[in-house]
């Protein structure tokens, strides 16, 4: 496929997609907590309502950085699906998270600031295993570019299940999931008020969930590349992982993020590096 | 339709309440009565909320948190007094250091009695929040247009 | 374009002209003189580097040898009396260790020209190519920006600090002296016309580092020293290794590195750690850390730009005898675990002139990996890396010397907000920051390459590189991001102040942030032009290194970063402002709120530091044990070797 087609089908598509997996996410967290849940478009609902609100903030920077967090995971995004150089999308990501972690800077509040910290320590613990799934679908696929890797007729997972694993290890950050939902969670009974996203309202509020909607689209794709081009298998694999997260979340309460950070990087070394590692020798 | 009524997510605070109101609300975010099928979330922070769910009869030092979540809200907003406390003072009017209601602090838009308010009034006081808080959207759009 | 013999002579400028600067600024005792001959020296070396980079474009490597045969014997001369300098000012000093170094080194180097006299071979004694005409750039045109900036800045300095002495006359004539000696370094072909330059370039650093003649910085400048004099040592037993077993024609650079591995092997190994040394690689890095307690300028010019890019320069010399061998692998692991360990330590460090040590130390392990690995991606990798590096690092450091200067602090918690206060200085911080580890920043460019270098290269040992660089870089980004938070995050506005910075160290950083942001939009110039045709020429083949779609990509995503400054203007003023959450009760200012028992309190957030598991003196330790290990490793393999 173009592309540039497929750039901009990213982008327009990403939050339909994204919306209903959240949705049902939402419904299925309730369903397992014996209710019955909102309904499947309540994300949409939820970003549509923050634009129809007059913003406050602390300063007016916040909604600077929130702009170009957005418009950087948007432009990830379509560089991912339009089959660029992962390793070029992983750094164009932590970019991206950086100015997320600078919006929450700047309001020198207690919380955002603690949030800001804590969403640097998730950076810190998830990029090495990132940089090495990236590193074993290359060793599998002989090239760096996703268009490249999206179409490989075999099962790259078979030659990289530690790799794997590491990955949906976590994707359990990257998702802001229990339990290694340090920076912001979506429930409110956590601490910390909202973490990094303590003093962000309205439209900037609704960026950053659009964001994340976005990068949740991208995740998965990433799971995608695990499977080749064997599409059946490509979605039942998304939808047992998510399902598998939604448990996780609801069973687990949150760590403290030294447990969270060294965990991710012991699980990196020994799964993900271990993997790689096996692979350079045979 | 307005997607402010779809998505109205709370903030609750406890302004000298003796915590009987509180339970209540709280019960009604549990599955027993589920409130986010209607997209009712509890957020902890006012810049992120809608509704402005307030218990109890307001002391000197609560009126300063009172009015600083007030106004840390983004607009268009609405207040709803829980338990008969909230709305006038309740059993408790004529001590000295309760300031006889949340109205005396900020505008009220929903008064929900009762000792303790029941789940279903909650419920019922939230609905009704939710058509005024479409009515001060609208006024504040056109309001905005008018200016404009 | 110039002809040979302009050429050369153009080389001997460059090497005696700052020689020249160097004894007239020691003998001008005023200010003004100083200031005019410190400015005009520094714009004719600046303008002779960059024709001498021009140049090598459109040349072939071209080699030059001196007409004047006594430049050996008073070269030689020159070793002995820097050997005695240091004999007697370590006697004085009581530091017996430097002492039986320098003495062993002599000896060593008798011994090297006496067989010199014997077998004599006929070499070029400059050269120039396009990775000379690089560091030539970097040397000219940043040191003699940071020779301007220190101008106004050892002015403040010695306002500040009235007790030290004031010796600014000798101050700047070191600063050109290392400046002559560092072309001599770049455009030396005979080795022990290097080893001479080189041995000059440590002692600027120690004269430079016990500047303040504090018992601290005396101490420092004797642990930079000894370091850098037991590295400096492995040279002249190279020098032995060539004469007593090759011949006296690999003494030349070029002849040594085109004869090949099986030749060259055991004397670049030992040279390279050398490199190691003088680029702080672990087990030497502690000499660097040390090093910053010397004036800014000293720690922009010597500790991070450029001397210690002269050990990085070596190693990269040698890159293509280093390729698919066992010692080579040894020399990227060090430079790898180095990078690992340093980026580590610096997450724990609020002194911002350690930060920026550590960093530094950090990048040159990223180099020395590259160059260790020495496939031509690889070291594509690391001359960009150098060029972003020299650059970038610079404008940091003179960035936080301005800060220093104003704020009376070199902790970054004391920058908190400093936006406000200094919005302008801010800006270039963020830029420096930015450059350091931000897509679509040079470094970031050259990250990228080295992990696309490693993957193919010497399996398994790629393989280990790469998951180093992958647990490097998610810290690099750690420490650099909360420093970029810290600076920006507003509590109370301050009143803007920036009239008391000198004029000179304002614009010197306003060159070197568009510097910054003027070569990572250059690079594919700068690869195109420079570093592929060397590459050609040293490798006789090129791998398709950066393919034009991912150059599409990066100018997208340096669009996307200058679209940034309109909307920063669109969105400043478009909320209602509120206080921030503080649980509803803040009181009076806005950084304040009431505490339990009615006491009011002050918000006070600080970054994470992590002590426990990044503090400074457990890692060193761990690195500086396994840094031991592998260069007693290496040189066991050097000398089995040559045993076989």
């Amino acid at each position: 496929m173009d592309p540039f087609i497929a750039a901009a089908l990213f982008i327009i598509l990403a939050p339909v997609v994204g919306i209903l997996i959240t949705g049902l996410d939402r419904i299925l967290t309730a369903r397992m907590q014996g209710r019955v849940g909102p309904p499947v478009l309540q994300p949409w609902y939820d970003i549509r309502k923050l634009f129809q609100k007059k913003q406050v903030a602390v300063w007016g920077a916040q909604s600077f950085f929130i702009f170009c967090y957005l418009i950087f995971i948007i432009f990830t995004g379509a560089l991912f699906f339009a089959g660029g150089d992962i390793l070029l999308v992983i750094f164009a990501f932590t970019l991206g998270h950086v100015f997320l972690v600078l919006g929450a800077y700047v309001s020198y509040s207690p919380y955002a600031h603690i949030g800001a910290e804590r969403e640097l320590i998730q950076l810190m613990a998830v990029e090495p295993m990132i940089i090495i799934a990236a590193i074993g679908l290359y060793q599998v696929n002989g090239s760096f570019l996703i268009g490249d890797m999206a179409n490989h007729p075999g099962l790259p997972i078979l030659l990289l299940p530690g790799v794997f694993l590491g990955f949906i290890y976590i994707l359990t950050f990257k998702l802001r999931k229990s339990p290694f939902d340090l920076a912001t969670s979506h429930h409110a009974h956590q601490e910390l008020v909202k973490g990094s996203t303590t003093e962000f309202s309205g439209w900037t509020l609704a960026m950053v969930e659009l964001a994340h909607i976005y990068e949740l689209v991208v995740m998965l794709g990433f799971i995608w590349l695990f499977f080749g081009d064997n599409l059946i298998l490509c979605v039942a694999a998304i939808a047992i992982i998510m399902i598998l997260e939604i448990l996780v979340d609801n069973c687990t309460s949150r760590v403290r993020w030294q447990d969270a950070m060294t965990s991710a990087w012991f699980v990196t070394l020994v799964a993900g590096a271990g993997n790689i590692f096996a692979l350079s020798i045979m | 339709m307005s997607y402010l009524q779809k998505s109205p997510w709370i903030i609750h605070y406890d302004a000298s309440s003796c915590n009987g109101c509180d339970i209540e609300v709280l019960a009604c975010l549990t599955p027993l009565y589920d409130v986010e099928r209607f997209g009712i979330l509890n957020t902890g922070n006012p810049k992120h909320a809608d509704i402005f769910v307030i218990t109890g009869g307001v002391n000197e030092i609560n009126k300063e948190v009172v009015l600083n979540i007030y106004e840390q809200m983004p607009h268009p907003k609405v207040v709803v007094a829980v338990g008969i406390c909230a709305c006038s003072g309740g059993v408790f009017r004529e001590c000295y250091n309760i300031s006889g209601g949340v109205a005396t602090v900020i505008p009220v838009d929903v008064y929900v009695p009762g000792c303790a308010a029941r789940p279903e009034s909650i419920i019922d006081g939230i609905v009704q929040a939710l058509g005024i808080l479409e009515q001060k959207r609208s006024a504040m759009k056109a309001g905005a247009e008018g200016v404009a | 374009m110039l002809s040979n013999d302009t050429y050369m002579e153009l080389l001997i400028f460059l090497i005696l002209f700052p020689l020249l600067m160097a004894g007239l600024l020691t003998l001008i005792q005023g200010e003004n003189f100083r200031r005019a001959a410190v400015i005009s020296g520094a714009v004719l070396v600046g303008i002779a580097s960059l024709i001498t980079l021009a140049d090598s474009i459109t040349t072939q490597a071209v080699y030059h040898s001196v007409p004047v045969d006594m430049i050996g014997i008073l070269i030689f001369i020159g070793d002995i009396l820097i050997s005695g300098y240091i004999i007697f000012v370590s006697l004085k000093a009581r530091q017996y260790l430097v002492t039986s170094i320098t003495t062993l080194q002599l000896i060593l180097l008798c011994a090297v020209e006496y067989l010199a006299l014997a077998d004599h071979a006929h070499i070029p004694e400059l050269f120039s190519d396009e990775l000379s005409g690089i560091m030539a750039a970097i040397i000219g045109v940043i040191g003699g920006l940071i020779c301007v900036y220190a101008l106004g800045y050892m002015r403040e300095y010695h306002a500040e600090h009235p007790d030290r002495p004031d010796k600014r006359p000798r101050f700047f004539g070191i600063m050109f002296l290392f400046l002559s000696a560092m072309f001599g370094v770049v455009f030396s072909n005979n080795l022990l016309w290097l080893f001479f330059f080189w041995e000059i370039t440590t002692l600027c650093s120690f004269l430079l580092i016990r500047y303040p003649e504090t018992d601290e910085a005396v101490k420092n400048a004797f642990r930079a020293l000894l370091f850098n004099l037991v590295g400096g040592a492995c040279i002249p037993v190279a020098f032995l290794v060539i004469f007593l077993g090759q011949g006296s024609q690999y003494i030349g650079l070029h002849e040594l590195v085109t004869a090949g591995p099986g030749i060259a092997l055991i004397p670049a190994g030992l040279i390279a750690i050398a490199g190691l040394a003088k680029s702080a690689q672990f087990p030497f890095s502690s000499w660097l850390v040390g090093a910053m307690v010397a004036p800014t300028p000293v720690s922009a010019l010597l500790h991070s730009s450029t001397m210690v890019k002269a050990g990085v320069y070596i190693i990269a010399r040698f890159a293509p005898v280093f390729e698919g061998q066992i010692v080579g692998i040894l020399i990227a692991l060090i430079g790898g675990i180095t990078f690992l360990a340093a980026s580590a330590i610096a997450i724990s460090q609020s002194n911002a002139k350690k930060v920026l040590a550590y960093s530094t130390i950090a990048n040159l392990g990223l180099i020395v990996a590259c160059c260790g690995v020495g496939t031509a991606e690889a070291l594509w990798a690391a001359i960009l890396l150098i060029v972003f590096h020299a650059i970038a690092k610079s404008l940091l450091f003179l960035s936080v010397g301005t800060v220093e200067h104003q704020i009376h602090s070199r902790d970054i918690e004391d920058m908190n907000g400093l936006v406000t206060k200094m919005p302008r200085i801010t800006m270039m911080i963020l830029i420096g920051i930015a450059g350091m580890f931000l897509a679509p920043f040079g470094m970031l460019i050259s990250k990228w390459a080295s992990l696309h270098a490693f993957v193919e290269s010497v399996p398994p040992y790629g393989i280990l590189l790469v998951i180093i660089i992958a647990y490097g870089s998610g810290i690099t980004a750690f420490f650099w991001a909360k420093w970029m938070g810290k600076l920006i995050a507003v509590g109370e506005p301050q009143t803007k102040d920036e009239s008391h910075i000198p004029r000179s160290e304002k614009n010197i950083l306003y060159i070197l942030s568009a510097l910054t942001i003027g070569v990572c939009f250059g690079f594919p110039i700068i690869s195109w032009y420079l570093i592929e045709p060397w590459l050609l020429t040293m490798y006789q083949s090129v791998t398709d290194l950066i393919s034009l779609s991912n150059i599409e990509i990066m100018f997208m995503m340096l669009f996307l970063v200058l679209i940034m400054p309109f909307s920063l203007a669109r969105f400043t003023h478009s909320a209602r402002r509120v206080p921030r959450y503080l649980c509803g009760i803040p009181e009076g200012r806005s950084t304040a709120f009431m505490g339990s028992c009615g006491i009011n309190r002050e918000i006070a957030l600080s970054n994470y530091y992590l002590e426990r598991i990044f503090g400074e003196e457990r890692l060193s330790r761990i690195s500086v044990g396994m840094g031991i290990f592998l260069i007693v490793l290496l040189l066991n393999i050097l000398i089995i070797g040559g045993g076989l």
